[in-house]
C-alpha cells in the first residue's frame, strides 16, 4: 500500500488564536481513492483539506504529495483542485470562461481548450450553457460548473468542501451518484469532506472519521460501521443505542442487569466500558423469551421501519423493527454476541 | 396610480431645485439682456477653449492620480479584519469632516513659499520651492479632497469580492498578478468607474481650489463661470452658456465610459 501513497500527512498541528484546531493528524491517501473526513462541524476535516490545498500552513508537521515535501508551495504551484463549499464560481465570467480559467492560465492553444471544455461540460451534463452567465443558473448547475472547473485541468487530486451541502436532498442523491461515477471514469484520487454520514458510507473506499481536531477512525465504510472504535463514532455513525457495562473477563459483559456473552476480548478485569447495539440488531420477542424486558413508550413510523422507544433497566433503548408494536406494552428484547459492541469508555473532552 | 404617491414629495422636490434651475440656465444661455433669443452666448464660450480643456486635463490627471492611490489603500481596507476596516475607513473619512476651504487653506500655508515645507526643505540649505500657485497645487489640492470620494466606491465594491473567489483562482494556477488582472481588477470596475465619476465631475468644475491654490494664473473653467455671476465682469448669460457647455461635455465624457464597462456591470448587478 506504502508504494501507491500520493498525499501523506504527517504529525500536523494547526492552531488559529491559541486554539488547537488540528492536534497532530496522521493520514495517507492512495491513489484513486475515494477519502472522506466525516465529523461534525468545527472536527478540523475543512482545515485538512485545506492544508492539502495550500491555503492552511501547518504549525507543525508535514505534507508529502507523491513523495515529495510541499510545505509552504503556494496553492497554485500543486498538482490539486478544489470544489468550494459555495461554488466560488467567478461571476464576472459565463460557464466556458469558468471552466477554461485554469486552462488560460496554462497557456493551452484554443482548440485543444475548447476540446477539454466542451469534453468535461459533456461529462457533468452542462452541454449548450457555455455563454451562460454563471448567476443564472441553478445551485445543481453551479455545482456542476464548480466540479468541471477543477477537473478539466486533470489534477492528480480533486478536494471537494461539501461540495453538495446547499442542494435538496433529491438533486444531493444524484449528485452523489455522479460523483462516484466521474471519480472511477477518470482514475482520480477525491478527497471529500462531509458531516453527512450517510454521504460518506455511500460514496467512500475510506472514511476518515474526525472529531476535535483528532482521527478517530480510518476503515472502509463497512469497518466504520460495524466495528466503530469507539463510542463518538458508533454514536456518529447511524444512530446507536449506548449503554454503560462492566467487563467480567473476555468474552463476557455486564449490561442491563445480567450478564451477556460478546465476542470482544482484551479488557482488563471489571473494566467499566460503553456497551453499543444497534437499533436494528435487537430482535423483539414475547416477553418471556426475552433476555432484557421494557415497556414501549413510542412508535414512530420511519417509511422502511418504525422506531420504537422502549423504557428498560434505567434506559431508553431506541429499536428498529418492520413490526410494530403497541405503545404501552411489555415486551423482551435479544441481542446475539456478535451484535454486541464493547468499546473502551471515552475519556472525558475538555 | 397609488404606488407613485408616495414619490410625490420627492417629486416636487426635483421639479422646484432640479428642473426649474436647469430650465433657468438653459433660458439665460440662449437670451441676450433684453431677453431675446440669441446663440451668442454659446458660440462666445468658445474663446475660452483652453481654459475648458487645461481644465478637463486637470481634473483627469487628479482623477488618474486618485484611482492610483486609491486602489491599494481600498484593497488593503477590505482584505483587513472587521475592526481594522472600521478604522482605516474612519481615518480616510476624518479629513472630510473639516470644512473644505478649510483644508484647502491648510495646503496654502503648507505651500507657500515660506510655508512649513519650504522652512523644512530651509534647514538642510536647500528651495525654496516654488509650489504655490502652479498647476502641481492644483492637482494636489483636487486628489487631496476627493481622495474619499474615489477610496469608498472602490471599497465597497472589494469588500463584496468573495475571499473564496481569490482562493479559487490560486487553486486553478493564477499567481498573485494572475489574481488581480483576471479576478480582482474585472471584479471591482464597477467601483472605479463610480470612483472616477466622483472625482472627475467636481474636480472640472472646481473653482475654490484652483483659485486658492493655483493663484491667478491657473483659472479653470470653474473660475471663470464664478467670475460671470459674482465676479467684476457680470454677465449670468454668457455664465450659464458656460455651466451648459461643461455639463455637456461632462455627460459626453460619462455616456463614453458607462459604455465601456455596461456590460461588466450588468454581470455584477446578476
Amino acid at each position: 500500500m506504502e508504494s501507491n501513497t500520493i498525499v501523506r500527512l504527517r504529525n500536523i498541528v494547526v492552531e488559529y488564536d491559541g486554539e488547537r484546531v488540528l492536534k497532530g493528524i496522521d493520514l495517507n491517501i492512495h491513489d484513486n481513492e475515494f477519502v472522506t473526513l466525516l465529523g461534525p462541524s468545527g472536527c478540523g476535516k475543512t482545515t485538512t483539506l485545506r492544508i492539502i490545498g495550500g491555503f492552511v500552513e501547518p504549525m507543525e508537521g508535514d505534507i508529502f504529495f507523491d513523495g515529495k515535501r510541499i510545505n509552504g508551495l503556494p496553492p497554485h504551484k500543486r498538482q490539486v483542485n478544489t470544489v468550494f463549499q459555495k461554488y466560488a464560481l467567478f461571476p464576472h465570467l459565463n460557464v466556458y470562461e469558468n471552466v477554461a480559467f485554469g486552462l488560460k492560465l496554462q497557456r493551452m492553444p484554443e482548440k485543444e481548450m475548447k476540446l477539454r471544455v466542451a469534453e468535461m461540460l459533456e461529462l457533468v451534463n452542462l452541454k449548450g450553457f457555455e455563454r451562460r452567465g454563471v448567476n443564472n443558473l441553478s445551485g445543481g448547475q453551479q455545482q456542476r460548473v464548480a466540479i468541471a472547473r477543477a477537473l478539466v485541468n486533470h489534477p492528480r487530486v480533486l478536494l471537494l468542501d461539501e461540495p453538495l451541502g446547499a442542494l435538496d436532498l433529491k438533486l444531493r442523491k444524484e449528485m452523489q451518484t455522479e460523483l462516484k461515477k466521474i471519480q472511477q471514469s477518470l482514475n482520480i484520487t477525491f478527497v471529500y469532506v462531509t458531516h453527512d454520514q450517510e454521504e460518506a458510507l455511500t460514496m467512500s473506499d475510506t472514511v476518515v472519521v474526525m472529531n476535535n481536531g483528532n482521527v478517530q477512525q480510518i476503515g472502509t465504510p463497512e469497518d466504520i460501521y460495524n466495528e466503530p472504535s469507539n463510542a463518538f463514532i458508533a454514536d456518529f455513525i447511524g444512530e446507536s443505542n449506548i449503554i454503560d457495562g462492566i467487563m467480567h473477563k473476555d468474552f463476557l459483559v455486564e449490561f442491563a442487569g445480567r450478564d451477556f456473552d460478546c465476542v470482544d476480548k482484551g479488557f482488563s478485569r471489571q473494566e467499566k466500558v460503553d456497551v453499543v447495539i444497534r437499533p436494528e440488531d435487537i430482535k423483539v420477542v414475547p416477553q418471556i423469551a426475552g433476555q432484557i424486558t421494557g415497556i414501549v413508550e413510542s412508535v414512530t413510523f420511519k417509511g422502511v421501519h418504525f422506531e420504537m422507544i422502549v423504557d428498560a433497566c434505567g434506559y431508553k433503548w431506541m429499536i428498529h423493527s418492520t413490526q410494530a408494536e403497541v405503545p404501552g406494552s411489555c415486551i423482551g428484547m435479544n441481542v446475539t454476541p456478535e451484535d454486541i459492541h464493547i468499546m473502551k469508555k471515552m475519556e472525558a473532552e475538555e | 396610480m397609488k404606488a407613485k404617491s408616495p414619490a410625490f414629495p420627492y417629486l416636487v422636490w426635483m421639479a422646484v431645485f432640479i428642473i426649474v434651475p436647469l430650465g433657468l440656465v438653459v433660458y439665460f444661455a440662449v437670451t441676450t439682456e433684453t431677453g431675446e433669443f440669441t446663440l451668442d452666448n454659446i458660440t462666445h464660450v468658445s474663446q475660452y477653449v483652453s481654459v475648458i480643456i487645461s481644465s478637463i486635463w486637470l481634473a483627469a490627471l487628479a482623477t488618474v492620480i486618485c484611482l492610483v492611490v486609491s486602489y491599494p489603500i481600498s484593497f488593503v481596507i477590505s482584505r483587513a479584519g472587521f475592526s481594522r476596516q472600521k478604522t482605516m475607513l474612519m481615518l480616510v473619512m476624518l479629513p472630510m469632516w473639516m470644512n473644505f476651504l478649510l483644508r484647502t487653506y491648510a495646503w496654502m500655508t503648507l505651500l507657500e513659499n515660506n510655508g512649513l515645507i519650504n522652512k523644512f526643505f530651509g534647514l538642510f540649505g536647500i528651495g525654496p520651492f516654488d509650489m504655490i500657485n502652479t498647476q502641481g497645487a492644483v492637482v494636489l489640492g483636487m486628489v487631496y479632497n476627493y481622495l474619499p470620494f474615489m477610496i469608498l466606491p472602490l471599497y465597497s465594491v472589494m469588500t463584496k469580492i468573495d475571499g473564496k473567489v481569490i482562493e479559487a483562482a490560486q487553486d486553478l494556477g493564477a499567481n498573485t498578478f494572475h489574481v488581480f488582472s483576471k479576478v480582482v481588477l474585472p471584479l471591482s470596475v464597477p467601483g472605479i468607474s463610480t470612483g472616477i465619476t466622483m472625482v472627475f465631475v467636481p474636480a472640472v468644475s472646481t473653482f475654490i481650489i484652483s483659485r486658492m491654490l493655483g493663484g491667478g494664473g491657473n483659472l479653470l473653467i470653474g473660475d471663470l463661470i464664478e467670475l460671470q455671476f459674482l465676479g467684476g465682469s457680470y454677465n449670468p448669460h454668457l455664465g450659464a452658456a458656460m455651466s451648459l457647455v461643461l455639463m455637456v461635455i461632462i455627460l459626453l465624457c460619462m455616456s463614453i465610459m458607462n459604455s465601456f464597462d455596461s456590460e461588466q456591470e450588468e454581470a455584477m448587478i446578476l
